[in-house]
């Protein structure tokens, strides 16, 4: 293959790598923009939502798409629920302070991965495609499906941005990340917010894990690279803003996937890993948004 | 805190010292191996208090120092063929001059940056363990070949494979950072540390340096915590990657939150009552996150200052 192609189909995976971490990264962004809480299990909701995924696909016989859309619906819907019980249970009575919140989120990272390696096993499983078309380019085949990831990604991120922009919900979150002080007074009732926003941010990542699922099969700790990749993401965009999360994980996805393609995908996440290390040490204000804290 | 007493405060320190070393001869043989590697990481956990517990400066990353002292002993052995004295000393001064340049760096964040900026230094460091592995081992680790592990101090030599051997040398370099660490933390330059943790702008105010008391910390820390890798490296003759992940920066968290933040003796409660724990549990359980998952939130949620920090508020105020 020459080098045009190689470049088009490390561009195309890296594509399919930035429309799940755009998803993943959205949901980190919202509840650290509203929450002002670093939820360090995010990726381990990631992990949840893919394990379940593999769970219910392979209780459901039929056409594989069945079992699939059907974990699509139900999978986000389990992780969301747990969230909100850990999040009642745990985060509010902390009163979100963001560093017992942090020592909190780490020890729900651990039991999340030691319960999903007691009851799933250390395997990596596989889920099959709802479909398996092929389109076929020029230089080489290209799975449909992963094109239909893109889809959907793009799908829900436009979704989410219209109920942030254009719903009385979207106004509430708004109204408690801007001054959660001022909207409590004004009758928000902030509490149910906060609780409602974790939920959504585990759900968004069980989303992005179902719809990945089927190419990259469900593990234990495949929770721990979403996790790094959306902390770079969400710092690049800068926490709680929507058009730079998307735009940040466009950027990391696709040089992710063109770096890993030509060089060492180590020395990929060395790189990464350290320019955003020093965009925070130079840039903080840029990053975290204009709140004074 | 109630007004100080030292003779107390040192008696009492002794005496925990002289325990260990009485407790040497009367443990069997699987306890006096796990106690030794326990002091060992008792003192990784101490560097850690030393920034969380005083200064109030929240790592995410200390795997890395523990990690560059770990390395940095065991390399200089299989790679370049040190004897031990020397390259404990390399070990120790790779931790210091990372300490340095992460210091460097990292204090100009405060608060959530902070600790993201350590945790990310430190993947990268562990990331770079892995890249280089045809040096390090990678995930793999290596073994300090054990002919290698002597201490020659003049005529003698100490074989540090050696139970008894290793416990003494655990204990020496444990009761020296245990000492050092009381005498530091007693000092005016501990009572500035703890004055940046309460209120940074008004000691900033009083006319203290803030920046660089923080930063002489943070390589004091750094400083320690590598002594303790590569103490490690040398008497338990193994060097992982695993020692350098996020885990290892979480587990000297663990420690000092549950023994108590603070405290001087608190890191070595937490660690014997973590291990003791995993211990007690192993036997109906393998499952060993769950419980420093559970740990980690009941601690947070009901026990913040840990046990001896409650200790000391209920009963003991003198405690140091």
């Amino acid at each position: 293959m020459h080098f045009g192609p190689h470049l088009l189909l490390a561009a195309l995976e890296g594509l399919v790598t930035s429309a799940v971490l755009a998803l993943t990264a959205l949901g980190l962004s919202l509840v650290f923009g509203v929450m002002r809480v670093v939820n360090v299990a995010h990726g381990e909701f990631f992990m949840l939502g893919a394990v379940l995924a593999w769970a219910i696909s392979t209780a459901i016989s039929g056409h594989p798409a069945l079992g699939f859309l059907a974990a699509l619906v139900i999978a986000p819907l389990i992780v969301g629920a747990i969230a909100l019980v850990a999040e009642r249970l745990v985060l509010r009575r902390l009163n979100y302070n963001p560093e017992a919140t942090i020592v909190a989120t780490i020890g729900m990272l651990y039991i999340i991965q030691q319960l999903a390696l007691s009851f799933y096993g250390p395997e990596a499983r596989p889920v099959e495609p709802p479909f398996s078309y092929r389109i076929l380019l020029p230089w080489f085949g290209y799975s449909g499906y992963k094109l239909s990831i893109i889809a959907a990604s793009a799908l829900l991120l436009i979704a989410t941005w219209l109920v942030l922009t254009r719903t009385r919900i979207g106004l509430i979150m708004r109204a408690t990340q801007y001054d959660s002080e001022t909207a409590q007074a004004f009758g928000i009732p902030v509490d149910r917010v906060y609780g409602g926003v974790f939920a959504l941010g585990a759900m968004l990542a069980a989303i992005a894990a179902v719809l990945i699922v089927p190419i990259s099969q469900a593990h234990y700790l495949m929770g721990q690279d979403p996790l790094l990749l959306s902390f770079i993401v969400v710092i690049i965009g800068g926490l709680g803003s929507l058009r730079g999360t998307v735009v940040a994980a466009v950027l990391i996805g696709l040089s992710d996937g063109i770096i890993s393609m030509f060089f060492s995908p180590t020395l990929a996440k060395i790189i990464a890993t350290l320019l955003v290390a020093m965009v925070l040490v130079f840039r903080p204000q840029g990053l975290f948004g204009t709140a004074s804290r | 805190m109630s007004e100080a007493s030292p003779a107390k405060a040192y008696a009492l320190h002794l005496g925990v010292i002289a325990l260990l070393f009485v407790l040497s001869f009367m443990l069997p043989d699987y306890y006096h191996g796990l106690l030794a590697r326990i002091m060992v990481l008792a003192v990784f956990a101490m560097g850690y208090n030393m920034l969380f517990g005083y200064v109030g400066l929240f790592s995410l990353g200390h795997a890395m120092f523990f990690g560059a002292g770990l390395y940095g002993a065991g390399l200089a052995i299989i790679q370049l063929g040190w004897s031990v004295p020397l390259a404990l000393l390399g070990g120790i001064a790779c931790g210091a001059v990372l300490a340095l340049a992460i210091g460097l760096l990292a204090l100009r964040t405060t608060g959530v940056a902070f600790m993201i900026v350590t945790m990310m230094f430190a993947q990268v460091f562990y990331l770079l363990i892995l890249y280089f592995a045809a040096w390090t081992g990678g995930d793999q680790g290596q073994v300090v070949p054990q002919p290698a592990r002597v201490l020659n101090l003049g005529a003698t030599s100490l074989d540090l494979t050696n139970p008894t051997v290793r416990y003494m040398s655990a204990l020496v370099l444990f009761a020296l950072v245990l000492l050092v660490t009381l005498a530091v933390v007693r000092s005016r330059y501990g009572r500035v540390l703890v004055a940046i943790r309460e209120n940074e702008e008004r000691t900033k105010m009083l006319g203290y340096d803030t920046f660089s008391n923080k930063l002489i910390a943070v390589v004091a820390s750094g400083t320690i915590c590598a002594a303790s890798g590569a103490a490690y490296a040398v008497l338990f003759g193994y060097v992982g990657s695993s020692f350098a992940s996020v885990q290892y920066s979480i587990l000297p968290l663990l420690w000092v939150l549950l023994g108590g933040a603070a405290t001087t003796l608190g890191p070595l409660i937490g660690t014997v009552f973590m291990y003791y724990v995993i211990d007690v549990t192993s036997g109906y359980t393998s499952a060993y996150l769950l419980i420093v998952g559970i740990a980690l939130i009941l601690l947070v949620l009901f026990f913040p200052k840990g046990i001896l920090g409650s200790i000391r508020q209920r009963w003991l105020g003198w405690l140091p």
